[in-house]
């Protein structure tokens, strides 16, 4: 992983972006396991639809998860200083998410420099699923860490 | 109706070991390629204690009881249709395999929008560590849609 310097970084640079494959059934039934959620909403198709859906669809946490995936892609995950999203639109069965972020502000409080990105989710249509932010602390100017 | 007096009610901490095939699993659910969440030595080579749990995993481990929807009920919210609209994460020590953490989980809001076809509940959770650490502290928002 690259480090990131607080000087080499622009208001309005975007993080690579993230796409994860097709949501299966079956990553349903990993992440109800895997998560400890275990509403069948997510993985029962006949509880789903006598719940009033058209089918089981994607648990937030797990598109949650891929997202934090696109920060611990970009900085080590103890980087992250805090993490909140949105769930906007449900996700569901076949969907393919994309994940990304982008700077919008930095800040340098008394040698505790720190980023702040917009996220957003999409699905492979580009509608939009989830949005959030962040706040990474990442490492001081290159130029002034020299000796 | 929604009890509004338990805002503000904290319920019985909830203690819950970090397991280490769980968080291996976890990192397969969600398609994880970075090692430190799923190989011992790698995750000890970057300084970490053991395994490394992912950046929202305190929910995951909010939910290791057996009605994870209790609280919900509690306030008057039909578990089967709420949905999960928020959640955010502060984080101060992490959270590895092999830990043991101590969840806390406070009602901090119950509200309607729309003359109550929207019913939300707030909750926050501080999460400690063996070490008596803070962890991580996190908010989530689900409603129920009527």
């Amino acid at each position: 992983m690259k480090e990131i310097f607080f000087d080499q970084i622009a208001i309005g640079e975007q993080l690579p972006s993230l796409t994860k494959p097709p949501i299966t059934r079956t990553t349903l039934a990993y992440f109800c396991g895997a998560s400890n959620d275990h509403n069948p909403v997510h993985i029962d198709s006949d509880f789903a639809r006598a719940a009033g859906a058209a089918d089981v669809f994607v648990h937030g946490m797990l598109d949650m998860a891929y997202m934090g995936q696109l920060l611990t892609g970009w900085v080590p995950q103890t980087a992250i200083l805090s993490f909140g999203v949105k769930f906007g639109a449900i996700v569901y069965v076949g969907d393919s998410i994309t994940c990304r972020g982008e700077v919008v502000d930095k800040t340098d409080d008394d040698g505790v420099y720190t980023l702040k990105l917009k996220l957003r989710a999409v699905d492979q249509h580009g509608e939009s699923k989830l949005t959030g932010e962040a706040q990474l602390r990442v490492s001081a100017p290159k130029d002034a860490a020299q000796p | 109706m929604l009890d509004k007096t338990l805002i503000g009610k904290s319920f019985p901490a909830l203690v819950v070991d970090v397991d280490r095939w769980q968080l291996k699993f976890f990192a397969k659910a969600v398609g994880e390629e970075n090692p430190i969440y799923f190989d011992e030595a790698a995750a000890v080579a970057q300084g970490y204690r053991s395994i490394l749990a992912p950046p929202t995993y305190g929910v995951t481990l909010g939910c290791a009881v057996p009605d994870p929807f209790a609280r919900a009920n509690a306030v008057g919210l039909d578990a089967t249709k709420i949905l999960h609209t928020a959640q955010s994460f502060e984080y101060f020590e992490p959270i590895c395999g092999g830990d043991q953490i101590t969840l806390v989980a406070t009602i901090t809001n119950v509200f309607e929008k729309r003359r109550g076809a929207f019913k939300f509940m707030v909750e926050e959770t501080v999460a400690t560590n063996q070490l008596g650490q803070l962890t991580t502290r996190f908010r989530q928002t689900v409603v129920e849609r009527t």
